[in-house]
């Protein structure tokens, strides 16, 4: 049941990209695909569990006014290890994600929880919350990647599902594209919520 | 002409806001109003031009010579957070007016993702240190365009009758949108 409310948190309540706008760069960066975003998510999410995880652990040995260079060195140590494990297996992903994924450290997502959660609760509890902030945000580009995919190239997760000779609305996977989908996307969850008061 | 091409590319072509998604936090954050996006916009511009000159040395005194490019994330990070730092601290002992103006900004700007990129292109690409700088500037040159042109559509935005829903980040979202489809205009120029 708690943990039910949990991933309600963050994927509907306090989705960190449709609700909290935060972490915007990567979010209209890497969402030309469904698999990129979903990628780009999911390394996010690898960073958060571990920063969260490490924190809470460490939260009483740092002193309170270098709490944030704290926290940004062991953000920074996590997304190294992504970046270097990603160039290692996945090199394809990592060429198209490209800049974003050393950009990891500046995404305010992680800082973010790392101060407002990670440093005041207890290890399981701040690895539950990096589990469900990180979904709700590869969540978030998975459906802005799919959303623009399905408009821009006629297919989802690389499956084509139009005709071969059928043009599609390109603009959507051009930047233009991004901030609109995004913008309608958001105002649709507005939407949404408002009618559930 | 080689630092006319990076200018106008750095400037136009490849604009840092609306065609490489970098900085996004302060130009949804601080486009409310002319006023703040143009302190915003300068402040960009001096912190950018000096992270890119100082992680450009760190890269090639320090990381390279060493054999430790992997440590390129945690160093920047670091050096760039430092440096607001200290920029913060000189600039209130040295020029009050000056801090007044921009010092309001300057903690936000540790996370300003157009910074730590900026440092990070200019490695990618395989620059050298003039280079970096003109391309450091010109970049925040295209930030200061991109923010003040949208603060500007903000202002008036705030005059209009817009759907509930739609209301805040949406239409500014959407707003954003359409100024990148007007940029893309000047692709293909270099």
């Amino acid at each position: 049941m708690k943990i039910g409310k949990e991933f309600y948190k963050g994927f509907i309540k306090e989705n960190p990209v449709f609700v909290l706008l935060l972490g915007m760069c990567p979010t209209l960066g890497v969402t030309g695909t469904a698999v990129n975003g979903l990628g780009m998510g999911l390394a996010t999410t690898a960073v958060l569990i571990g920063s969260n995880a490490v924190i809470s652990m460490i939260k009483n040995l740092i002193p309170e006014k270098v709490r944030i260079p704290v926290f940004i060195v062991v953000i920074a140590s996590f997304v190294t290890i992504i970046e270097l494990t990603m160039a290692a297996y996945l090199p394809d992903l990592n060429d198209q994600l490209g800049l974003f994924i050393p950009l990891i450290v500046v995404n305010c997502i992680i800082l973010g929880r790392a101060e407002a959660f990670a440093s005041k609760n207890g290890v399981g509890a701040s690895i539950l919350d990096g589990v469900v902030m990180g979904l709700g945000f590869a969540f978030a580009l998975t459906l802005l990647g799919s959303v623009r995919e399905i408009l821009g190239f006629g297919s989802i997760f690389g499956v084509r599902f139009v005709a071969e000779e059928a043009s599609t609305m390109l603009l959507f996977i051009l930047p233009p594209g991004a901030f609109i989908s995004l913008g309608i996307l958001t105002a649709a969850i507005n939407k949404l919520s408002m009618k559930k008061g | 002409m080689e630092y006319l091409i990076i200018i106008i590319g750095a400037i136009f072509v490849n604009n840092i806001v609306l065609v490489q998604f970098l900085g996004i936090c302060p130009f949804l954050g601080v486009s409310t109003k002319i006023s703040t996006a143009t302190g915003m916009s300068a402040a960009v511009m001096f912190v950018m031009t000096l992270a890119t000159i100082v992680t450009y040395l760190a890269q090639t005194l320090i990381l390279d010579p060493l054999h430790i490019e992997f440590m390129r994330t945690v160093t920047f990070i670091l050096v760039i957070a430092a440096l607001v730092q200290m920029v913060e601290l000189i600039m209130k002992k040295v020029s009050p007016p000056l801090y007044q103006a921009l010092g309001v900004f300057l903690p936000l700007i540790t996370t300003n993702c157009a910074i730590m990129g900026v440092a990070i292109l200019v490695i990618k690409k395989d620059f050298g240190l003039t280079e970096s700088v003109v391309f450091a500037i010109a970049t925040a040159i295209g930030f200061a365009i991109a923010l003040i042109v949208f603060a500007g559509i903000r202002e008036k935005l705030d005059l209009l009758d817009v759907p509930e829903a739609m209301k805040g980040a949406p239409i500014a979202l959407i707003t954003a949108g359409l100024l990148s489809l007007a940029f893309m205009g000047f692709s293909g120029m270099v």
